[in-house]
């Protein structure tokens, strides 16, 4: 007596297929998932109290970075800066735009602007910004071309994988200190020459035990 | 003991009693599963079982919002109950695995009444081990990237140098063995059930599960090769798996654990927990289920024979654990054995060698071998020891560490018991509902052992 259709015989091989392409394609979702920017917000554009542009100051107007980003060099983080510093210009040009109502009402009322975090390292790690300046990591390693950034995104996955990268090879992207806030940055020589000579130059001994950022 | 007198002259112990057909060996362990109604035994043992499994839930749902907390466990003694009942239940498996491979290979025909529900212990037990490394970690769905290497955002492995990233590998390897074994020894006997289904939905379901199989000499063929294959895959994993089970201590430098003779002391006190369990189990089993006829005393006494060799194979575990000790000249380990035996946890160590050392003894004689309800006690005793064994092995060697400031006790809480009896209620259900739904004995294996099939014996013995 016949229990299955004769179709059975086909299922029966299909499904052995079909489990090795199911079980394949969750393997591959579980290893690319995190790397998706839907996961990471890597390149994606948040909405900002003010659409400010990176590109404008910095590449049209020529704003060094430390001018609104004051204690790049020398704290734990870069800075952002108080409405105060928009004021210094913005006090005597654009004063009637509406675009810039925001700021002048955070002004008059002493209240700070809400700005959006780009770059925010998860609170278990440990980040310090003034040693990586020191050590010649330029702006544009992390940060990417912000002065070709309308608005402002995270280029870099910040992943632990990318943070290891540069720390179990950092020669591969030091800069002399000189160029730090230098866009679009090629190096004199091969980077390898380069990168090599300034890590013993400027004694780059970067750690990759775990409690070196899990404090 | 019935024996029986071959044509050779040569008494061999009867593995079948006589008067057996095929027919009578199909029918009696087929209608188990197929005609026969759940007994209110039956329904007692999964109630119990069950009401142990929901405490299983409930302690694994609060160690999951709560946190590791809830357990005993503190410095020093960072591992307790969760590694115990790890080491314990992975134990009890290794039964399994002999039993249907090792005894596969060297041909001993009495495997054949015992493996299928030894090999279906050795799942369940791997079930329940598998459960408290995972949740010892107190998140385990973090557990992917800390046991299991894969390419992650974090750039990082697991430390390959690790015993217990072996011991990951060793008990994945063993579980998806087992299954396989287990599996493809049954696709002949989902057959037989799929043709004797009274109901449509047993028909279709057996048939489903039996993947085809007709019984042509074509299948038989293929089938004998590749259980053989099998059961040569899985024959080194009873040996390697408690080996490097025993290595997650061996290979730290913790007096107490550091000693050479853990693999082969780990691996003899599996086979030793494990056919205590195998009789724990099959003395019930034949009792209720009137399977005397397969599981005859003959079996009885063979596995309580393997106990008696494993269980003196431990003992010399402890004697050489002991003599090493003195014998180092080291201050660390003495104090260790010195500690094991008349500190605090003493009452447990002297418990733990008068079973496994002193209990184990009984086995010599016949007249206990041949005592069924003893055996049975003996064999729970025997689990309990074992127990013991890793609580001492862990517990003992932790609790005193070199820096007296931080010596102190372990107490369990209510939730590791909770956690402990509600993997014993896991491993019931299981059974229970392996019993019910499967032939507990292998019916075609069982088959070859009735005189009938004996036709063409002489030419094997001629082999």
């Amino acid at each position: 007596m016949q229990i299955f259709n004769r179709s059975a015989n086909f299922i029966a091989k299909a499904s052995i297929v079909g489990l090795v392409l199911v079980v394949g394609s969750l393997l591959g979702l579980l290893t690319t998932a995190n790397r998706w920017s839907w996961v990471n917000n890597q390149r994606v554009v948040r909405e900002q109290p003010i659409q400010f542009s990176h590109q404008h100051h910095v590449q049209t107007i020529g704003l060094d970075c430390r001018y609104c980003h004051t204690s790049a060099e020398t704290s734990t983080f870069a800075g952002i800066p108080p409405t105060k510093t928009c004021m210094n210009c913005h006090s005597q040009i654009w004063i009637t735009s509406p675009y810039l109502e925001p700021v002048r009402s955070s002004f008059r009322d002493n209240r700070s602007l809400r700005w959006v975090r780009v770059h925010d390292l998860p609170d278990f790690a440990y980040f310090n910004h003034s040693v990586h300046v020191k050590k010649g990591v330029g702006c544009e390693t992390c940060h990417g071309r912000v002065d070709k950034m309308p608005l402002m995104l995270q280029e870099n996955s910040l992943q632990m994988e990318w943070c290891l990268d540069c720390h179990r090879n950092p020669a591969q992207y030091l800069r002399p200190r000189s160029e730090i806030y230098t866009m679009g940055y090629r190096p004199a020589e091969s980077q390898a020459v380069v990168g090599a000579r300034l890590m013993k130059e400027y004694h780059v001994n970067p750690r990759t035990s775990c409690s070196t950022c899990h404090r | 003991m019935a024996d029986a007198h071959a044509s050779d002259g040569r008494v061999r112990p009867l593995v079948i009693e006589p008067g057996h057909s095929f027919e009578s060996v199909t029918g009696s362990i087929s209608e188990i599963v197929l005609t026969q109604k759940p007994t209110k035994g039956w329904f007692l043992g999964l109630t119990i079982g069950f009401a142990l499994l929901m405490g299983l839930l409930l302690a694994i749902m609060n160690l999951l919002v709560t946190g590791i907390g809830i357990w005993g466990n503190n410095v020093p003694v960072g591992w307790a109950f969760d590694i115990i009942n790890f080491v314990w239940w992975i134990g009890i498996g290794h039964a399994g695995t002999l039993i249907s491979a090792i005894l596969l290979l060297f041909r001993q025909q009495w495997r054949t009444s015992i493996n299928r529900f030894a090999e279906a212990m050795t799942l369940f037990a791997v079930a329940c081990a598998a459960l408290f490394p995972l949740l010892h970690t107190g998140r385990p769905w973090l557990s992917a990237f800390w046991l299991f290497p894969y390419p992650n955002t974090m750039g990082l492995w697991p430390q390959f140098r690790s015993p217990l990233i072996w011991d990951v590998f060793a008990v994945s390897t063993y579980a998806t063995v087992s299954a396989m074994f287990w599996f493809v020894g049954l696709i002949p006997d989902l057959a037989t059930l799929r043709d004797r289904a009274t109901s449509p939905v047993q028909r279709t379901i057996y048939g489903a599960l039996a993947m085809g199989w007709r019984g042509s000499a074509m299948h038989w063929q293929r089938y004998e090769t590749a259980y053989l294959l099998l059961a040569g895959l899985s024959t080194p994993l009873v040996l390697s798996v408690h080996t490097v089970v025993s290595f997650d201590f061996s290979v730290s430098q913790l007096p107490g654990w550091h000693a050479t003779v853990f693999p082969p002391y780990f691996v003899a006190g599996a086979i030793y927990s494990g056919f205590a369990m195998v009789l724990t189990l099959a003395i019930p089993l034949r009792k209720f289920y009137k399977l005397t006829d397969f599981i005859t005393m003959h079996h009885i006494h063979n596995m309580a024979k393997v106990m008696l060799v494993t269980g003196l194979i431990v003992s010399y575990g402890y004697m050489n654990e002991a003599f090493f000790a003195w014998y180092s000249g080291n201050n660390f380990e003495q104090f260790m054995m010195k500690n094991r035996m008349f500190g605090p946890y003493g009452w447990a160590y002297w418990l733990l060698i008068s079973i496994n050392a002193g209990v184990v003894q009984l086995f010599w004689f016949r007249k206990v071998r041949d005592n069924i309800g003893l055996l049975f006690v003996l064999s729970i005793v025997v689990n309990i020891g074992m127990w013991l064994e890793r609580f001492v092995i862990i517990v003992t060697s932790l609790h005193r560490d070199f820096l007296p400031s931080s010596w102190a006790m372990y107490y369990p809480t209510r939730w590791d018991f909770t956690m402990y009896f509600g993997t014993i209620g896991l491993f019931v259900s299981l059974l229970f509902l392996f019993i019910r739904f499967l032939p507990m004995i292998s019916i075609f294996e069982m088959r070859t052992m009735v005189p009938e099939a004996k036709v063409h014996d002489e030419k094997l013995e001629a082999l």
